[in-house]
């Protein structure tokens, strides 16, 4: 009743296959983008910019990324955090190389790059499957990371040994370095965010995305009604690459300003790309933002309580926040385990249904 | 012999222990999997909560305290001077079955039937529950284990082993600790007795069926659930075991988790379902990345054990894609 696609009538075939085919989601979407784009950037402050926003898009660009090779193309990787390490470090070395770059090109080089790094660790997935390619991916993740840490040419031989952020622009407005506006790093990245939400929605939609699923059903069966294994793999492991190079250099270039590889991008954060996008919803795109959403938003609202309202010690509510987080996990597991995105889908459904219940 | 050589026998020997306490983690992975084909992450954790719990029991803490102090404003920290370690590991063993019990009353018994990636999403939420629950019971801070086991250096050894270098060369003996020497005895021992409870008790008979086929084991009358639960709580033993190993090694902290991942290759080796396999597996990986760190790794800036295991997991899957020990993969349509 509230939800419905009925009365709204496709004349020609533009409108069959647009991204949101039902009139009230394009609203909808509509909408949220209006709201994001031209109201937050006036309200926003420096708090909301550095605990919530800007990480939950960096985050969600790498969700993206990810569900694209696990949601879709049903190949399992925790390498997630060493290929953004690959980002943060290409995105570093370009904007010392090229500083009169604009850092939208940075970022896209670095996720470009990237790309070409996940498609060489991408190449044994054509042999492995499953649980044993996950466990391939780590060594990309241990290597990366490792080769990082003991290669000075990639941070520029600091004494340090860490990667800062020099400031760079866009249109003469300053998007990272320390004296970045809020507005500007959250419009940027959340501009990059949208138009690769829309490119990612349609890749999955199209042809490579249908070869991509195939692959995730059943390879052998896929290949027999001819889709090329090594193209759809790799692919998938391109486009997913790409994303999660980009969120890196963000997360690196936007919102950390320095990073140290195996800090900021250890296994844990392998693990917390992966739980976004089971949380969120296998092969969903909605779902990434949503499980990007959960597990950015949860963390803050339960530091907020426990430390801001309770007056506990950090540490205790650290201790906490990963006993709930655990406990939510397995809770979700256990009472959806296709993640949030189905949970949407059933409200919708009941949405349409009211106030009937079948 | 030239000290060269004698080195190299040094770090194969070390190597091996290393491997010892690898495959001891990946044995609880094994068990595990076999009973109930749940791949295990939350195996390191356990050990590290194993060894949390034991020495909390040992030096007389107060469980939770630290939160009871946050809420209540009191200074509570220890309740006594602690207890013996027999009965403290006695009673950590009543603590895993406990677990063992409600995480399949509580977790296990929905997830019959889910996809293998969603349990084993859920043991590592779990990894990251019992973290969180092992440090706010115990604290977060780094213990030591003293459950007196002997630890250094073996003087014997190093006495016995300067004769064997070559006249006029400077050679100082091997350096072997005795506590991996105990290692190694201990997990061959549990290796055998697991091996005989698996084989010779009812039990363990029912374990067998059970890990050969479900539905078969539980058409003759097998309870499913309370195999879980026993094999959990062996896999707890183990946990403990093995965190009582790497605890007295090197301290009780988080690192003791991580363990875990090293225990993956290790089972990519050797197969999932193999304990023979886990052992020999583990062997490997501690002989090759003690070896390649010795041979290579001071060439190429040093800590290449973060990696070694997983990219030799890499190339050798490679060429084997079902591990030392596993049968050929034939894929149907």
């Amino acid at each position: 009743m509230f939800y419905r696609e009925s009365g709204d009538f496709k004349t020609n075939y533009a409108d069959d296959q647009q991204s949101f085919p039902i009139k009230l989601d394009r609203y909808a979407v509509w909408v949220l983008l209006a709201f994001a784009f031209f109201v937050v950037p006036f309200f926003i402050n420096d708090y909301w910019e550095k605990s919530v926003l800007v990480p939950f898009l960096v985050w969600s660009m790498a969700a993206l990324g990810l569900n694209i090779l696990t949601g879709y193309c049903g190949q399992v990787s925790l390498g997630t955090g060493g290929f953004m390490a690959v980002g943060a470090y290409s995105c570093y070395k370009l904007m010392i190389a090229f500083p009169g770059l604009n850092i939208f090109f940075v970022v896209i080089l670095a996720g470009i790059i990237t790309a070409i790094v996940g498609i060489a660790f991408g190449l044994p997935s054509l042999r492995i499957k499953g649980f044993y390619l996950a466990v391939a991916t780590l060594a990309s993740q241990f290597f990366l990371i490792w080769m990082f840490n003991k290669i000075p040419w990639f941070y520029n031989y600091s004494s340090s040994g860490m990667i800062t952020a020099p400031e760079r622009t866009m249109f003469g407005i300053a998007i990272s370095g320390p004296s970045a506006p809020s507005w500007a790093t959250y419009l940027f990245c959340l501009t990059l965010v949208t138009i690769f939400a829309f490119i990612a929605r349609n890749l999955t939609r199209g042809r490579i995305g249908r070869a991509w699923k195939s692959i995730h059903d059943m390879d052998i069966a896929a290949e027999i009604i001819g889709i090329p294994p090594l193209q759809a793999k790799l692919s998938a492991f391109a486009v997913s690459s790409f994303y999660i190079g980009m969120s890196g250099a963000m997360l690196f270039g936007v919102y950390l300003g320095s990073a140290e590889p195996g800090e900021a991008f250890g296994i844990d954060k392998s693990f917390l790309v992966l739980f976004m996008v089971i949380i969120g919803g296998l092969g969903s795109i909605l779902g990434s933002f949503l499980g990007a959403a959960f597990l950015i938003l949860v963390p803050v609202l339960m530091k907020n309580i426990m430390v801001g309202a309770f007056g506990w010690p950090a540490d205790l509510a650290a201790h906490l926040e990963l006993l709930f987080i655990g406990a939510l996990i397995m809770f979700f597991l256990v009472v959806e385990p296709h993640g949030l995105a189905q949970l949407w889908r059933m409200t919708k459904e009941k949405l349409r249904l009211w106030p009937f219940p079948h | 012999m030239s000290p060269l050589f004698l080195n190299a026998l040094e770090v194969i020997l070390n190597g091996l222990m290393a491997g010892i306490m690898y495959s001891l983690v990946a044995l609880g992975f094994v068990l595990i999997f076999k009973a109930s084909g749940i791949f295990n992450y939350a195996q390191g954790v356990m050990a590290l909560f194993a060894a949390l719990t034991l020495v909390g029991f040992q030096t007389g803490q107060v469980p939770f305290a630290h939160l009871i102090n946050a809420m209540f404003g009191t200074e509570i920290h220890h309740w006594g001077s602690g207890m013996n370690t027999f009965l403290a590991i006695i009673l950590t063993m009543i603590v895993m079955i406990i677990f063992a019990w409600l995480l399949e009353k509580i977790v296990l018994k929905h997830m019959v039937n889910q996809a293998p990636i969603i349990l084993f999403m859920t043991t590592i939420g779990l990894a990251y529950f019992m973290e969180g629950f092992g440090d706010l019971m115990w604290g977060a801070d780094i213990k030591t284990m003293d459950v007196g086991l002997p630890s250094g250096g073996s003087l014997w050894l190093e006495d016995f082993t300067k004769g064997w270098a070559a006249e006029g060369t400077e050679y100082y003996g091997m350096y072997i600790d005795v506590l991996d020497v105990w290692a190694a005895g201990i997990a061959i021992l549990l290796v055998i007795a697991l091996t005989l409870f698996s084989q010779y008790t009812k039990t363990g008979r029912a374990l067998r069926a059970v890990a050969d086929d479900h539905q078969a084991a539980l058409t003759v009358g097998i309870s499913l659930r309370t195999i879980w639960i026993i094999v959990w709580s062996l896999a707890g033993f183990v946990a403990l075991v093995a965190g009582i190993m790497w605890g007295s090694k090197s301290g009780v902290q988080f690192s003791l988790s991580l363990i875990a991942l090293k225990a993956l290759p290790v089972l990519i080796l050797g197969g999932f379902t193999s304990i023979p396999g886990a052992i020999i597996g583990g062997l490997i990986i501690g002989v090759g990345e003690k070896l390649f760190e010795f041979s290579i790794g001071g060439m190429i800036g040093g800590a290449t054990e973060n990696w070694f295991a997983y990219v030799l997991a890499l190339a050798f899957l490679m060429f084997r894609p079902q591990g030392l020990f596993g049968e050929k993969i034939i894929e149907r349509v």
